[in-house]
């Protein structure tokens, strides 16, 4: 029962994290339909980012307090992240737009090889750690010496993911920003006959994607203090898995999605085996798209016209 | 000298198409076509299914784009320019198909048919079309998907006049809709062209009302006008009653 409780409260951390990662994937898909195979690493970009402003606020400017430390950090990670997604959408995925449907796929493909090898020769190959940032923890009950934990970090990292994702869902759901990134989701070519700038909408995505994942990379950085330039590959490819299995294209399919990847994989590793925790991960993938191919909240491919 | 002018620009059409040619790839849809629609008319243009009248109304916006020929509104050349630029020169269109925002509300769709004007008179506009199509108001917070067919129409033409465009393109209207609603529809457009003094071109298959409706109109066939006249003239003519009315009434 202890383990149990305990692993949930680790299993929603980490499925918060993938959560805010899927989002990017599955907002992208829902408008241009492809899968950005980068986004894990702009993840990852992102967390390099936290580090780098982390140490510069806390070391050399001398602020002295985490808490401000953090807020800088994230504010800053999410507008240099948001301006990678933006770079990016323009460099490497616009041209593309009207070629055949896999070439943006595998540009995508480039550009997450080109940021893992950019980050490896830029911030060197080895993982760079940190002190613990903040190490206290509230002791929620115990029994038999076994210590039911809620950290201080797990409790900031749930805080900030539901913050941010009630505003993400506000802007989507009530802004003319977000009805107009709707609007190009269902049809596009409607949407540029209301007046709707489609290629100014499909870069808002970008950035609105790479925001959130920055928010997942400060996240990253501050639970497990330790960022790697191949870091951006395991988390982004769970976080597709979360996408998928919520159901590609629905925005509350990516957190749920995520949430069930990340319970999964830390029940598995407290009862089972920590060297299959992945596998367990993808095998509930598999079993769930054999029953219901659109995911769990997703919709059928074909609707009434 | 100025008056001439100012009468020449009046008399220049609203809406100027001069030799456009469209592809879908290597295949023409549209082979040179010329229309004009002047400010304050109602201008039809009938045709079989295929004649290529939905890609002209979507060439208009860009989208396909002419490969040859200009298309001028209001003194502008806008062939080339993008769809949403187009639109927001204050056309608006309700297109084949329909096209409504099945997972958007049929508020949301409202809305984001007056996006281009920033909302300046929703209210105002909402009040307006709701009167006109009384069905929309019950189902303002349905999603569009889920209306039937007629309704879908309603809420397309409902969306193209929250713009309060200048220029309304209808593409079939009347398309799968009960007699009544068709009335209903084609009674709306009268009464906009009247009292607001909005331009309306319209494309249709329902040669008979459509025609009635008009003040001139056009026939196209596979890709080339091939007829124009007064509407009333159109309808005596004896090659559409063969082609177009014959027992179409």
């Amino acid at each position: 029962m202890e383990v149990f409780v305990q692993q949930l409260i680790n299993g929603l951390t980490l499925g918060s994290i993938y959560g805010l990662i899927a989002i990017g994937y599955t907002m992208v898909f829902g408008i241009i339909g492809m899968v950005n195979f980068a986004h894990g690493d702009v993840f990852m970009v992102s967390a390099f980012i936290a580090l780098i402003f982390f140490l510069l606020l806390t070391t050399w400017l001398g602020v002295s307090s985490v808490a401000i430390a953090l807020l800088i950090v994230l504010v800053l990670a999410m507008a240099m992240t948001a301006l990678w997604g933006w770079t990016l959408e323009r460099l490497a995925y616009r041209p593309l737009r009207g070629s055949f449907r896999l070439a943006p796929m595998i540009s995508a493909i480039g550009v997450s090889i080109f940021l893992s090898n950019f980050v490896q020769v830029a911030q060197g190959a080895r993982n760079k750690a940190v002190p613990p940032i903040i190490s206290d923890v509230i002791v929620l009950f115990e029994r038999d010496g076994y210590a039911v934990a809620l950290s201080y970090k797990q409790i900031i990292i749930m805080a900030v993911t539901t913050v941010l994702l009630t505003a993400f869902w506000f802007v989507v759901r009530k802004t003319s920003l977000g009805r107009a990134q709707r609007a190009c989701e269902q049809d596009r070519k409607m949407a540029a006959l209301l007046g709707i700038d489609v290629d100014r909408t499909i870069s808002l995505t970008f950035v609105l994607g790479a925001a959130l994942a920055a928010v997942a990379g400060t996240m990253y950085f501050l639970y497990y203090g330790v960022v790697g330039f191949s870091d951006g590959f395991v988390p982004g490819v769970k976080a597709f898995t979360a996408a998928v299995l919520g159901g590609i294209g629905s925005l509350p399919g990516a957190v749920l999605g995520g949430l069930i990847i990340g319970l999964v994989e830390t029940l598995w590793s407290a009862y089972f085996s920590i060297e299959y925790k992945d596998v367990a991960a993808f095998s509930i993938l598999a079993i769930v798209l054999v029953f219901m191919p659109s995911g769990i909240l997703g919709r059928p491919e074909v609707e009434k016209v | 000298m100025s008056a001439v002018m100012q009468q020449e620009s009046a008399r220049a059409p609203l809406l100027s198409i001069r030799g456009v040619k469209t592809y879908y790839g290597n295949i023409i849809a549209l082979k040179g076509v010329d229309i004009d629609v002047n400010e304050g008319e109602i201008v039809t243009l009938i045709g079989a299914n295929g004649a290529g009248k939905s890609t002209l109304m979507m060439t208009i916006f860009g989208s396909p784009r002419a490969r040859e020929g200009t298309i001028t509104y209001a003194g502008r050349d806008i062939t080339r320019l993008p769809t949403h630029e187009i639109a927001r020169l204050n056309i608006a269109q309700s297109p084949e198909g329909r096209r409504i925002f099945p997972r958007m509300t049929v508020y949301e769709n409202l809305q984001m048919g007056a996006a281009i004007n920033q909302f300046a008179h929703f209210d105002a506009d909402l009040e307006r079309v709701t009167v006109m199509f009384p069905r929309l108001k019950e189902r303002l917070h349905q999603r569009g998907g889920t209306l039937s067919g007629g309704e879908q129409q309603m809420l397309a033409i409902a969306r193209a006049l929250m713009s309060r465009p200048k220029l309304l393109l209808l593409d079939e209207p009347s398309l799968g809709l009960a007699p009544l609603v068709v009335k209903q529809i084609f009674d709306v457009i009268r009464e906009l062209n009247r009292k607001d003094g909005m331009t309306v071109f319209l494309v249709e298959q329902n040669a008979y009302h459509a025609l009635k409706l008009a003040h001139r109109a056009y026939v196209m066939v596979t890709g080339a006008i091939t007829l124009s006249g007064s509407g009333r003239e159109l309808l005596e003519n004896p090659q559409v009653q063969a082609a177009y009315l014959e027992g179409g009434r």
